[in-house]
This record gives C-alpha cells, structure tokens and sequence, in this order.
C-alpha cells in the first residue's frame, strides 16, 4: 500500500450517518461499515463531518502582477486550510487574464502549488475596462477550459457589451459573472448608503446600484436565453429580484459573501479599514434576507470573494483603504455559524452551496460529487464541535485583512483532501513540497 | 480629556464644561496680556491635509496665547498623492515629540484612525475630517448661541429650549453633523433645510426636523440661521441646477432676513460666499455674528488645548 491510501473511520457522511471511506490513487474506492485495509494510513473521524471538498467561485489570488498580497500558491494553501479542494481565479490580475496565454499560466501555477484545483475565470472585456469583448473563444478553448467571465471589481455596465457577452459564452455553455454596481450610482463610494453612512459622512454606495444591474442583467439573460450569474449579492432587494427572475425561469444563479451573511454595516462606525468591502456590508435586514435566500435556494451558493491586500493597504484612513477581506480560511466556520447553527442550513446543503453547486455553475468536473465510491478523493473533514477565537495563526495566505480577527467562531477543519493526498492533515497545512505535482 | 474627535459622543455635563471654560479663556482674551502660561513646554502640531487657513490659525492662536510650542505641517493633498501615508506621517511627529496633535483631514474617520492606531501617544483634537465632523466648530457655535442669548449669564447654562436652523448642504457638512448633535445633547432643537439632493438619503436616525423650504424655516421663527457654505462644485454633479436658483430659493436674501424674529442672529461658519448662500445685508447685518464666531473660536480652542494637555487625562470624551 502506497502512502497515499486512507482509510477514514467514522466520519459523519453530510452530517449524516457514519461511514467508513478508503481513498486508494486519488479516488474514493470504498465507502461503507467496519471497513477494514491493511497498511492504509488510519484517521479515526469520530465525530467529523465528511464534505466534499469546498469550491469556491470567487477568488482572487493577484497573481501575476501583485504577489506582495498573494500568489497562486500561498492562495491555494489558504483555500486547503479552509477545506477548499478547488478555487476559481478572478482575472483582474496584471496582465488581466484576458487572453488563453494568461489562463494558461494560471492554470499552470495553480497544478505546480498542488494543493487545489485552481480554476482560472476569463475577464469579459479586453483589461476589463468594459469597452469590447476579451477573447472569450479562446479562453473557453485553451487547456485552461475556462467557462466563467467575469470582470469582477468591475461592472459589465454597458447594456449592449453585456447582452452580446451573455450571448456569446452560449457556444461553450459558459456563464457571465457579473459584479452587478452601476458606476454611475457609486460614484466615490465608500459604505452603504443608509443611515449609518449619514452620521459618518462616509459617501454611500446605494442598495438600487445593485438591484438595477441585476434586474436589467435578468431581463437580458431572459431575453437571449443565456446563463447569468450574480456575483456577492448584498442585499434584500437583490434577493427579491433573483427570486422573481427563478420563478420566472429565468437561467440566473447568484451567489453570496460569508461576510455579507455575518456582519453588518454597524462595523465601519469605528472607521476600521477591515470592514471595508465592495459591496459594502449591509444592513441587518439586508443580511436576514440573504440569509433567508440561501437557505430557500433563491442564492445558489456561498463564495468568498477571497481579497488579500498587504497591510499598507489598510493601515490607512478609510477613505484611502482597499476594499476587501481574505476569506477562505474562515468561510466554513463562518458559514457555520450564520447559516448552521441558526437551523437555516443542516450539512447536506452546505455541501450543496459550498461544493456540489460552485461546481456544476462553473462547469468544472472532478469537484462536488457525493461522497460514493467511484468518486475523485476530494473532501475535507470538519468538526463541528470545534472552535476558537479566530487568529492570525488560522490565516495562511500572504495577507492578513481578516475581519474575523479576534471573533468567536465555532468548527474546525481537520482534514483536507485534494487529488487523494492530504492538503491538511489532523489540523496541520501540508509543507508545499509534499503537495507540489 | 483623551482626545476630541467628535460631538457625538459628548455628553451635555462634558459640553457644557468646555464651553465653561472657554468663558475663562474669554475672560483672559480681554486683558492687555492675552498670554497665558498654562501649556509652556507642550507642543501642538497642526497637521493639515487640507488647505484651511481660518481654522489652523485660530488653532495656532489658541495654543500660542497658552504658551504651546506650535508645529504647522502643512501636508496639502492627500497622503497617497503625497507618497507619504498617515501612518508615517503621525510616527514621524510621535518622534518629534508631539503633545497634541490637530488633525484637518479630507477622509472622514481620519482623526479616530489616528487617535486608535496606536501610531501616536498625543491627544488628537478634530479639526474636520470629511464630511464627518468638525466638533470644535460646533462648540464655538454653542458659544456664540449661548452668548448672544445669555451674556455675562452664560455659564453652566444648556441650550435648552433654543431653535436652531441649519441651512444648506447638509450631506455635504461636517459643521452640519457636529452642531446637529451638539446643539441637541445641549437640549436645542434644530431643524436642517436644504434641497433634498443635499440632504443625506437616510435621516431618520437624526434628532431634527427636515425642512425643503427656507421661509417655512424661517416662518417657524428660528432664535439662529446658521447659513453653511455652498461649493460651486456640487452643481456639476447635478445637485442644484445653477446659482442663481439655489440663491433664490436657499439664499438668505434682504427680504428673508427682514422676516426673521426681531431677536434672531444669523450664524455661517466662513468663508461666505456674499450673493449665493448669503447677501451682503444679512453678512453685514448686527444679527451676523461672524465674527464673533472667529474670535469666540479662539477661546473654544483654548478651552479645548487646555483640557487635552493641562486636565487630567481620561477616558475618551471624559473630563476630569
């Protein structure tokens, strides 16, 4: 037996019933009772709960071009120590990835790091300035085979790059992704507008910026029967939008933030730089509702919009600071909490939203399956009766903009597999040299 | 008092007490010898990001008639465009030996990043961040009110009772949010006029009335109008049509001013803009009390060097 066959004892299948697992040469070869497997390395998973390896829709790794706040590889041991088996790169990188040589070079970071599967994401536009369409073709063709666009950071914003965008991923079965923020609504935005952003004196990045692009992006997805998907939804009224879109058959799924499902706007009174996010955080009822969502399915999945910056970027005053959290180590137990432990979500739908469906919206094989022999060895290990104060010692990648720092969160991941190998093993990151292909 | 970074945390006992003491400011400000000896060896630093020469000489003022050693660092445009962050900038005068530190920054929340980074051991006093707050602005307009009102009387006394309108752009306005909650705590009631572009979207959580029309306001018999500054820059991005309308409409003119009480002053935090916000009459009237403001604004900051650097320090917000 090779020193990368498993016989997992016990884990909670889903939450659900215990079972044993054998992952044997990357795959999952044997589920059942009283397993038994000479030489296999044994993990008694008393008390674990087994998911399929986490996929994350939305990450940003900034490499190439801004490695001081993270790189392909230290993103992808963040995303291990969070139980995520496969991430998808956003392309606002420098050079932007919109051309195959640069989803190519991604791609190939990601196999050379070898801790996750890592997808890369094409930009819409040509440098993602929104102005003419980025050679979508020949990204979908590349050894890359990417199938989502996205210009994240940036909204699609001209209705007709946007419809022609929407129409022609169709050929490849590929999905825009949309950062849905009219510019012309957020001019110099810096928190949602409401209440709190009136004592602040903080200029207010209005809810209806949101909802107008999604609800225009729906209609235009209906229109030329095309496949939308909304990125780090904020807000109630987006949540209504999406509903009425599904219940129309409209082909749009939409995703939601771990931060927009536990914090609110209540955390930039201290001008904090942390809590500076694109969307903004929200208001409470805001976040009830996207809760609400996730858990009726009207929200389809939970990505984290994984964001490093390096400390100067925040060490500033607010106005100054770069928008964004890291959030791939924190996203289960984050989601734990909001989701979980309020009785919104049991364990088969976290699977669903944070593997089974990312997966399938991305079009990416080998990621999300059931935990069933015949399956690729891709899952992580979660206890759930686990927890701590969230430190900078849970944080793995190159940067530190956590809002979680110093808050209570419940669970633990104990084990990641990717690729049948062990990416964290009893609560320790792998060394990269033995993860690297 | 550990620092001063805005109004809203102030409570009515704590105003009052600085208010009180800007009396005894006053007091020595009509003396031949205005100089006091009270901060000799301390050094204030006036950091200004922003262009503001009203408020960083009234500052410089204050700190020199209390024998402060006075730093100007004049750090025009913002931190990013100058290369040199807030972060550097503020170590760089905790090195030097700052004893308080007045902030004037463009981004709101400039001074409280300051005053909690841990960057500086000096108290940090707010001399207008954004569009946030500008507390000391608003405390010598809760003298001026409480002058004009009370005379030689003044001291211990709370605005209780007295209406105020503010009037212009209020989303705009950090001397529209620091008096709004200052002069309610001291128990005014204010009430904000402007155009509703020019009002902040979400105002419910606010203690005052919301009046689109300046002679409703000034119908209701207001004991102050404080007119704020209008930026010809709004305009561009399509608050009000053109100056000429905002005039008209939110322009204290001859006839508005003839129709307030006979008793009621006219207040602007400078510089006017004579023919937009307010004419000549109203500037030049014996209600204004713009120049009151300035001089009584030096005492207020008196009042607040003092309490920062010779009172006790306490909590946040705290005077002992």
């Amino acid at each position: 037996m090779s020193d990368h066959t498993f016989l997992i004892r016990g884990a909670r299948l889903e939450g659900g019933e215990s079972a044993d697992l054998v992952l044997e040469d990357g795959a999952i070869v044997d589920v059942g009772t009283g397993l038994g497997l000479a030489g296999a390395t044994v993990i008694d998973a008393d008390g674990l709960i087994a998911l399929p390896g986490l996929v994350d829709l939305h990450t940003h790794l900034r490499e190439p071009g801004y490695e001081a706040s993270e790189t392909v590889l230290t993103g992808s041991r963040a995303a291990a120590a969070g139980g995520y088996t496969a991430i998808f790169a956003m392309p606002n990188t420098s050079p932007v990835a919109d051309t195959a040589g640069v989803v190519e070079q991604e791609l190939a970071l990601g196999e050379a790091a070898g801790y996750a599967t890592v997808q890369p994401i094409g930009a819409v536009t040509v440098g993602q300035r929104g102005e003419r369409l980025a050679e979508l073709g020949a990204m979908a063709a590349s050894r890359a085979r990417v199938r989502v666009f996205s210009d994240d950071g940036f909204c699609v914003h001209d209705p007709l790059i946007m419809r022609r965008a929407l129409e022609y991923v169709k050929s490849f079965d590929g999905v825009v992704a949309q950062h849905a923020q009219d510019p012309r609504l957020t001019p110099g935005a810096q928190m949602n507008e409401g209440a709190v952003s009136a004592e602040l004196g903080l200029a207010g990045w209005p809810a209806v910026a949101e909802e107008s692009i999604i609800a225009r992006d729906v209609l235009l997805a209906e229109h030329v029967g095309s496949r939308l998907h909304v990125c780090h939804l904020s807000t109630a009224g987006s949540v209504e939008i999406v509903r009425w879109a599904k219940q129309r058959g409209i082909d749009v799924t939409a995703e939601v933030t771990p931060h927009h499902l536990l914090l609110t706007e209540e955390l930039v009174r201290g001008y904090d730089p942390r809590f500076k996010v694109n969307p903004p955080l929200r208001r409470e009822e805001d976040v009830l509702a996207v809760r609400q969502g996730l858990a009726d399915g009207t929200i389809d999945i939970v990505a984290t919009d994984h964001a490093p910056h390096p400390a100067e970027a925040k060490a500033s005053e607010w106005a100054a600071a770069a928008n964004g959290m890291v959030g791939l180590e924190s996203a289960l137990r984050v989601v734990h909490a909001a989701m979980v432990e309020t009785g919104l979500l049991d364990w088969t739908d976290v699977a669903r939203v944070m593997s089974r469906t990312p997966a399938r919206i991305g079009r990416l094989p080998g990621h999300g399956a059931r935990l069933e022999a015949g399956a690729p060895a891709e899952l992580t290990l979660y206890d759930p009766a686990a927890g701590g104060v969230f430190g900078t010692g849970d944080l793995h990648g190159r940067s530190g903009n956590s809002p979680y720092l110093g808050r209570e969160l419940p669970g633990r991941v104990v084990w990641t597999f990717h690729a049948g190998r062990p990416t964290v093993a009893d609560g320790v990151l792998a060394e990269p040299e033995a993860v690297s292909a | 008092m550990r620092n001063l970074l805005d109004t809203i945390s102030l409570s009515s006992d704590e105003a009052v007490t600085i208010l009180d003491v800007a009396e005894d400011m006053a007091g020595t400000q009509r003396r031949e010898v205005k100089k006091l000896p009270t901060l000799r060896g301390k050094t204030v630093v006036n950091l200004f990001f922003e262009d503001s020469t009203r408020t960083r000489i009234s500052f410089e003022a204050a700190a020199k008639r209390l024998s402060a050693d006075v730093i100007n660092f004049s750090a025009k445009g913002s931190s990013v465009s100058k290369g040199e962050s807030l972060q550097d900038t503020a170590q760089t005068l905790q090195a030097m030996g700052a004893d308080a530190v007045v902030i004037r920054h463009g981004a709101s929340g400039a001074p409280r990043t300051l005053a909690t980074s841990g960057w500086i051991t000096a108290g940090v006093v707010n001399a207008g961040d954004g569009t946030h707050e500008h507390p000391t602005q608003a405390l010598l307009d809760a003298f001026t009110i409480r002058k004009r009102r009370f005379g030689d009387d003044s001291r211990g006394r709370t605005l209780e009772g007295i209406r105020v309108a503010i009037v212009g752009d209020i989303l705009h306005s950090r001397v529209a949010r620091s008096n709004l909650w200052l002069l309610t705590t001291l128990g005014a009631e204010v009430t904000l006029v402007g155009p509703p572009t020019l009002i902040p979207q979400d105002v419910s959580a606010w203690p005052a009335r919301i009046v689109y029309d300046l002679d409703e306001a000034i119908a209701a018999g207001p004991d102050a109008l404080m007119m704020l500054r209008i930026q010809s820059e709004r305009m561009n991005a399509a608050y009000f049509p053109n100056e000429r309308e905002y005039a008209r409409s939110w322009g204290l003119d001859a006839a508005r001013l003839a129709s307030l009480p006979a008793d009621s002053i006219v207040m602007h935090p400078g510089p006017m803009n004579r023919g937009l916000e307010i004419s000549a009459e109203a500037a030049d009237s014996p209600r204004a009390t713009v120049l009151e403001q300035v001089a009584n604004g030096v005492s207020v900051r008196m009042a607040v060097l003092y309490l920062l650097l010779a009172g006790e320090r306490g909590e946040e917000g705290e005077i002992r």
